[in-house]
């Protein structure tokens, strides 16, 4: 369903892709961790399609309309309303007309934004915010989606309700791929882990029954080895 | 085809609506319109110049400028939330984005030129009365010619520093054609010369606006890649 397979891609220098492979079935869930600057975005960019690697190949099945993303930008427009927002990008990414109302009311229904739903969105709190933006990457249904950091900027039950909806998601067989720099958020939602540094996976390996704080020590190891 | 215009009116309308509701852009091209003929009006000496000489230069010099005012904006409203990076994300083709963009671009400008025209009629007296509709078909023309290669050169420049400034400075010179031939036909409009005398002009303007509306949409892509 998703594959990478001999990623490579520089910014001048910098490496920030470095022969990365791996492949995803329906129902895994990739959560990959490493420090600031690791490569961590540019690999979600590559597999959205964002940016083309100078060496090697992504390919997502069902193309870029199988793709759902979270990144660091909510990608509203601050004077659409919440449930403009979310009509708009149904419309872009194809949902037939007669869906999207519905779809949209079921999404901010659940992640409590019901009666948001007529606000403009510069109007919200950050968190509402990015709620908003979760339930703007949902809106399509994607098989496929890509998460950078996106705890960020949730309190506690709003981050506790993104992880059982991303549970969800995984058990009726979506793709998920997770980036972020803090072992503790996303670990439980993982069938499988990557560290990533320099641009490279220096660990791939399935979680198993691995725990958060197994995990967070391997991690420390590795991107603190030399 | 269908989905590629279907796209760009989505587009379109998602820009035309937060402009009419934000307003922001249009009042300023609409004031700056409004307050460039008023200082032209009072600026020149009529008994140096004749009026019907001077009145289709300045007609196209200040919708030229306030054209510039809306290329600006267009992609700048995507940098909004990091929206942009949503639209090249999503399945909406390169093309049908320019497309959508050209689109809105030119509502925009058209409100603009709908407006300053009978202010210029008022502050220039000039005779556009038997010439209404060819003056318009000239105005189009010649408006889809420079929005087709500002919006172009907008996209471009959008995520430069000084895009702003950039923008005038690349465009201007791809505009001397089609404001050379404009000024020409409004010239011949007014000063009630026959139809056949201003056809010439308006086939240049129509095979400018073929050759620039095919090569932006050719290039667009390009200026998309990160």
């Amino acid at each position: 369903m998703l594959s990478a397979e001999g990623l490579r891609h520089t910014y001048g220098r910098v490496v920030a892709l470095d022969g990365v492979s791996f492949t995803l079935a329906p129902g895994q869930t990739l959560a990959i961790f490493g420090p600031n600057g690791a490569g961590k975005t540019t690999l979600l960019k590559v597999l959205a399609g964002l940016i083309r690697p100078q060496q090697g190949r992504a390919s997502v099945a069902g193309g870029r309309r199988a793709v759902g993303w979270i990144g660091h930008q909510s990608h509203l427009y601050g004077h659409l309303s919440v449930m403009e927002n979310l009509l708009f990008w149904a419309a872009l990414y194809g949902v037939p007309s007669a869906e999207r109302g519905a779809r949209a009311t079921a999404l901010l229904e659940r992640l409590g934004l019901s009666d948001r739903a007529g606000q403009p969105v510069w109007s919200l709190s950050r968190g509402l915010a990015q709620r908003a933006a979760v339930a703007k990457a949902l809106v399509h249904d994607p098989r496929v989606l890509l998460l950078d950091e996106p705890f960020t900027g949730l309190d506690l039950a709003a981050a506790a309700e993104l992880r059982n909806l991303l549970g969800e998601l995984r058990g009726a067989g979506r793709v998920l791929v997770l980036a972020t720099h803090n072992v503790d958020e996303g670990v439980e939602l993982a069938t499988d882990v990557a560290f990533q540094r320099q641009g490279r996976f220096v660990q791939l390996a399935a979680r198993g029954e691995r725990g958060a704080a197994e995990i967070a020590a391997a991690y420390r190891r590795a991107v603190t080895d030399a | 085809m269908r989905e590629l215009l279907g796209q760009a009116w989505t587009v379109a309308r998602k820009d035309l609506v937060l402009e009419f509701r934000t307003r922001t852009a249009l009042l300023s091209a609409v004031v700056f319109t409004a307050l460039v003929l008023t200082v032209f009006n009072f600026g020149r000496d009529p008994t140096a110049v004749a009026t019907i000489d001077l009145a289709p230069s300045i007609l196209w010099v200040t919708f030229t400028f306030a054209a510039m005012l809306a290329l600006n904006r267009a992609f700048q409203l995507e940098l909004e939330n990091g929206a942009l990076e949503g639209l090249l994300v999503s399945p909406v083709s390169r093309r049908s984005l320019y497309l959508g963009k050209l689109l809105a671009n030119l509502g925009f400008v058209g409100v603009v030129e709908a407006v300053g025209l009978p202010l210029f009629v008022l502050f220039f007296d000039v005779p556009v009365g038997p010439v209404l509709l060819p003056l318009i078909g000239v105005i189009a023309l010649a408006t889809v010619g420079f929005v087709s290669v500002g919006t172009l050169f907008s996209a471009m420049v959008v995520r430069t520093r000084f895009a702003e400034l950039m923008l005038p400075v690349l465009l201007l010179p791809f505009l001397l054609l089609p404001l050379t031939y404009a000024v020409q036909a409004t010239a011949r409009l007014l000063a009630g010369r026959p139809l056949s005398e201003v056809s010439g002009w308006l086939k240049l303007l129509a095979a400018y606006d073929l050759v620039f509306v095919a090569v932006a949409l050719l290039l667009f892509p390009h200026t998309m890649d990160e």
